[in-house]
Formats: structure tokens, sequence, C-alpha cells
């Protein structure tokens, strides 16, 4: 049985179990326990968290369309790469279907640069 | 230096004619996100109309015209169009062409009625005419429809499972957004929005796994290579084939909505704008059972025996839990999602036969039943109280002596869910049971004898909705809006479609019967 293949992966899984729960469990066991009012705020690096706007107002997520733009040339990068790579062999074919393919990108791109996803506002 | 692999290019076969009518409906979406772009904001709701419908029309004509003449695999196998994939994209064709025009219909107001351009804004007020001035307008929902419809015919024509995960998410990825835009109840819209997008999520992993559990099987995900691997099988891998089958067809079971993957139609049904409700009903479920007749009749074909008893344990439990769930519900919207889900499970029942006819039955149910669906979501989008719509049952008491065409019209389309004689829906459960009961064993028979005493119980419902409508008193403040010449039309065409079926089935389900040959 010891030789299955899999056994590393299984004592491996045990072990990953024992160090989780281990070491979670030491640090209630032994670990001080002097609490004060900072260590009860919810964990953040960096910044304070935002306070929340009297009544729920409108809270700006900015940063989503700078990801969704990235992960768009971010998709067409990883096409365009095994592309380049074998460019030579391809022949025409490959290369309009590269086009057609990077056009359809740059029209979601024209659609957000024209509804104003690129203004910073 | 790191030396890549490069085998000789071997260029696919592309049959442009076979992908002619999916490339111009995917087409018309990207001309609709430049118009979205680059249109006027006054004329973007008008040209994008315009494009939809054209974009549609001219993606049936080809259908009609090329893809016809060019039956076969295509794109290496990936792309499979035979007499079901025709049968099925045209129908969805038509359907979504309908849904479009409802979408489109504004109520005489200066927007799209049923969407709003900014979640946050109650309809009417101040802050959602702001919103409008800044340009923030809900053309956007045309050219989502439009790569939704495309997502489908692809998910009716894939001919290997990686095409088939691509189509169930280009249909679904636009129907979670559509679902979150209703402009009233935004909140229950946004709410379904939601659940319909994490519990899709799930069932597409499902889907995903499954398909590597079968990948892992048969070292190929190509339907046809499947089946053959399930023939000339090697016994160790045994183990992987049933979970990737079953796990494959909860990814679809769920989007068809049978029991137990049913738990969000209900909700998603109401909270959905009512325009798009139609179009996931009709459409979605359309391209589900496609997806589910290719992956039964052609990937998992040899294997049934093993993975029959399930499919039917699901459809008995979707129609009993459907048609009682049906009994219990006082939103006219949730009361259809009930009975769409009940509808699942008499489809089921024709897609257990096994045989040629009941691939027919099926695709004939699907089309009977789509275009009353779509009929009854516009009227629903049309009776209206304190300005958004009365989904209430309570509130449509009375509603045959204010207004008794469009009472008659939905009496109708009820008549026609019910299965009554000389509707769409009685000739369509006569197609889907009676294969069943020919080509099935036992199991199909008592298949059937659960199909009809469910329908009997649904039935009830329904005429329960047309008694109210006529024979009890009015109350409260119910109007019906009146719309458009275009809803007006897509509204009448589906109810004479629904009648045509069901008094002279025959040309339709001669084609559907010409039509109802795989290709493995």
């Amino acid at each position: 049985m010891l030789n299955n293949p899999y056994v590393p992966i299984l004592f491996m899984l045990a072990l990953g179990f024992a160090f989780a729960a281990g070491s979670v469990g030491a640090s209630v066991l032994i670990g001080p326990k002097r609490y004060n009012k900072a260590k009860m705020l919810p964990y953040e690096c960096g910044i304070q968290p935002t306070p929340r706007p009297e009544g729920g107002g409108r809270v700006p997520i900015k940063y989503y369309l700078t990801a969704m733009l990235f992960i768009i040339f971010d998709v067409e990068s990883i096409f365009l790469f095994p592309f380049a790579v074998a460019f030579n062999k391809l022949g025409l074919f490959a290369l309009v279907e590269m086009i057609l393919f990077v056009a359809t990108v740059f029209i979601a791109y024209a659609y957000v640069w024209r509804r104003g996803g690129l203004d910073w506002v | 230096m790191l030396s890549l692999a490069t085998a000789d290019f071997q260029q696919a076969d592309v049959d442009y004619g076979a992908i002619l009518p999916m490339l111009i409906v995917f087409g018309g979406a990207l001309i609709g996100v430049l118009v979205e772009g680059f249109a006027p904001r006054r004329a973007r709701h008008s040209i994008q109309t315009a494009v939809s419908v054209l974009a549609l029309a001219a993606a049936f004509f080809a259908l009609a015209v090329v893809a016809q003449g060019h039956q076969g695999k295509t794109l290496a196998g990936s792309v499979v169009l035979d007499g079901p994939a025709l049968f099925l994209q045209g129908a969805l064709l038509l359907m979504a062409l309908l849904s479009v025009l409802m979408m489109a219909e504004k109520f005489g107001g200066e927007t799209p009625d049923a969407f709003t351009p900014m979640g946050a804004t109650a309809p009417g007020s101040p802050q959602e005419a702001a919103a409008t001035r800044l340009g923030l307008v809900t053309s956007e929902v045309l050219p989502l429809t439009l790569f939704s419809v495309g997502g489908m015919m692809l998910f009716t024509a894939a001919g290997d499972l990686l095409t088939m995960f691509v189509a169930l998410e280009v249909l679904s990825l636009p129907l979670y957004i559509l679902s979150g835009l209703a402009r009233r109840r935004r909140l229950l819209s946004q709410e379904a929005s939601l659940k319909y997008f994490l519990l899709g999520s799930f069932s597409s992993a499902f889907f995903l796994f499954g398909a590597a559990l079968l990948y892992g099987y048969a070292g190929s995900v190509g339907f046809a290579e499947i089946n053959k691997a399930i023939t000339t099988a090697t016994p160790q891998l045994e183990n992987l084939l049933l979970p990737g089958i079953l796990f494959v067809l909860v990814g679809v079971l769920f989007k068809v909505g049978a029991v137990p993957f049913h738990s969000w139609t209900p909700d998603v049904y109401q909270g959905a704008p009512s325009p798009v409700t139609g179009f996931m009903a009709a459409c979605t479920k359309l391209a589900a059972f496609g997806a589910l007749l290719r992956l039964a009749y052609v990937a998992f074909d040899a294997d049934r025996w093993s993975w029959r008893p399930a499919l039917i344990a699901v459809a008995a439990l979707t129609m009993v839990l459907g048609a009682i769930l049906t009994v219990t519900q006082t939103d006219v919207k949730r009361l259809l999602a009930y009975s769409a889900i009940s509808h699942a499970g008499f489809i089921l029942v024709g897609v257990l036969s096994f045989d040629r006819m009941g691939v027919a039955g099926v695709m004939f149910y699907l089309v009977a039943y789509g275009f009353s669906t779509i009929a009854a979501f516009a009227i629903i989008s049309m009776v209206r109280a304190g300005g958004s719509e009365a989904t209430q049952l309570s509130q449509w008491a009375g509603l045959g002596k204010r207004e008794p065409f469009v009472a008659v019209l939905f009496a109708f389309l009820m008549m026609s869910m019910a299965g009554i004689p000389l509707t769409a829906g009685f000739t369509a459960k006569f197609a889907a049971f009676a294969p069943a009961v020919a080509h099935g064993d036992r199991a199909g028979a008592a298949l059937v004898i659960i199909g009809v005493l469910a329908s009997a119980v649904t039935a009830f419902v329904y005429f329960r909705v047309i008694v109210l409508m006529f024979f009890n008193d009015t109350d409260g403040d119910v109007s019906v809006l009146s719309p458009s010449i275009g809803m007006w039309t897509a509204i009448i065409l589906a109810t004479v479609v629904t009648i045509v079926l069901g008094v002279y089935p025959g040309p339709a389900l001669d084609a559907a019967d010409q039509l109802s040959q795989f290709l493995r």
C-alpha cells in the first residue's frame, strides 16, 4: 500500500492540517493575552477603513473598470503569445483570424473609451 | 533557450455557410456595442432596436437559405450543424426577435420602460432624469441580448464539451446582467441577479468538473469520441465515466430548471424585468434542452442505461414538485416560474423516450411553450397598478370585465399551457408523451402517467387564473398599458403561433420530424 504514488500526497495533506491546527491551537494555549482597543479592531493594512456615509450613501468604486480593462488586455496577450511564437508556420489564415480577434477586443476598448470608462471622475 | 514544439499547423476546415447565422448575430452584437459608443444619445435606442431586429432577421434568413445546405461538422468538429441544431436555432431566432420587440418597448416614456438607467434611482425620480441626462441610457440591453442569443445558438450546435461550456457562459453572462436591470422593484431584481449569478457559476463549475472527468475517461472532449470510448471502454477508467456524465448533466439541468436544481427559477423569474423573464423562459429553456438532447442522444448514448434512472427520478420529481408548488403561488410571475419547472419535467419525459420521435416531440414542445410564454410575460408587463407591474394574483381579479381583449389573450395562453385540446400545449404534450409510451419501457409509461396527473394539477391553477379574471369582481386601480405597434406585433404573432400549432400542427410537426436526426 505504501508503494502507491499518492501516499506522499496523503502525508502532505495530513501535515498541512496538523500545521494549521497546531499553530492556531498553540497560540491560543501559550500566547500572551493582553488585549487593548487597537487589537480588537478588524485588521487593515495601510489606510483606515472608510467610514460609511450617513444614511448609506454611494461608495465610489473606481478601480474595477481599470481591473476589467487589464483583464481584457491580459487575455488578449495570452492568445497573442503562442500566435507570435508560431507565426511563421501559421500562414495567412491565422493572421486574418488574429486581426479579427484583436479588432473584436478593440471594439470593447472603444466602448469603454467612448462611455467615459477611462475618465477618472 | 527553451525550444517550443512546433508541430505542423493543420488549419481547421471552416464551413462559413454553416456558422453564418451565428456570425451575423455576434456581428450584430458587436455593431451594437459600437453604436452604444458612437451614436448620439437620442438616436441610440432606435438604432439599437433596428440593428437587433435586422441582425436576428438576417440570421434567420441565412439559416433558412444558406446554412441549410451546409449541414455537417465544421471547425474541427466543435460545431455540428445537423437537423435538431437547424430547427432549434431557427426557433431561437424567431423567439428572440419577439423578445427584442418587447424589450424595446417604451410605453410612451423616453427610455425603455422595463430597464433602469441606474440601479440606485427610483423610476420617475429627479435622480433618474439626471442619470438619463448624464447619458446613462439602457439601450445596452439589446446588444447583451444578441450576445446571449449567439451563445444559445452555439449551445444547441456544440460538438464538444469545451465549446458547449464556452457557449453556456456566453449565453449566461449577459442574462445575469439583464435580470438585474429592472426599473421597478429594483432590490428584488438585483437580488435575483446575484442569486442567478452565484448559483449559475456553481452549476458551471459542476459542468466543467464533469467535463474534466469525461476528458480523463475518453481522452477527448468531442461528443462522438466520448460515445465511441464508452463502447470500447478501458475498465480501469470506468469510475470516471458515470460521475462525469452526472456532473455535466447537473450543469445543463440547472439551466433547464429541473428539480432539484430549480431553486433559482422562481426568484429570478420574479425579479428579472418581465421582457427578460419571457426571453429567459423561452429561449434559455430551448437552448438548454437542445444541449441536453445532444448530450443524451450523441455523447452519452452508449451508456444510457447507467444514467437513465437518475434522469427518470429528476423528471418525476420535477413534474410533481413543479405542479404542487404552482398551486400555492399568489404571484403571477412566480406562478409561471413554477409552471416553467413542471413544463421542464414534461419535456424531460420526451427526452427520455430515446427515439427520433421523442426528439421531434421535445422540439415541438419547446417551440409551442416558448411562444406562449413570451406572450404571457408580455401581457404581464402591461398590467399595472400604481406604476409598477400588478403581479399579485388578487390584482388580476375582474381583469376580463375591464380589459376583455388582453384578458382573453391571457386566458388563451393559460389554456395552451394547461394543454387543452386545440391549443399548442395539447399537441406539444401529446408529441412529447406519445414516444415515451411507445418506446420507453415501463418507466416511460410511469413517467407519462405522472405527467398527465401533474398537468391535471397545473390545469387547475391556470383555470383558477381564468376564473379570477372573468368571474370575480374588479378590485383596486389595476390598469392595462397600451403598447406600441412593435410589442403588439410580438404579442399577436406569439398568440397566432400558439393557435396555429394547436389547430394545424401538421407542418411544424413534419418539420420537427424531418430535422430530428442527430449527426454523430
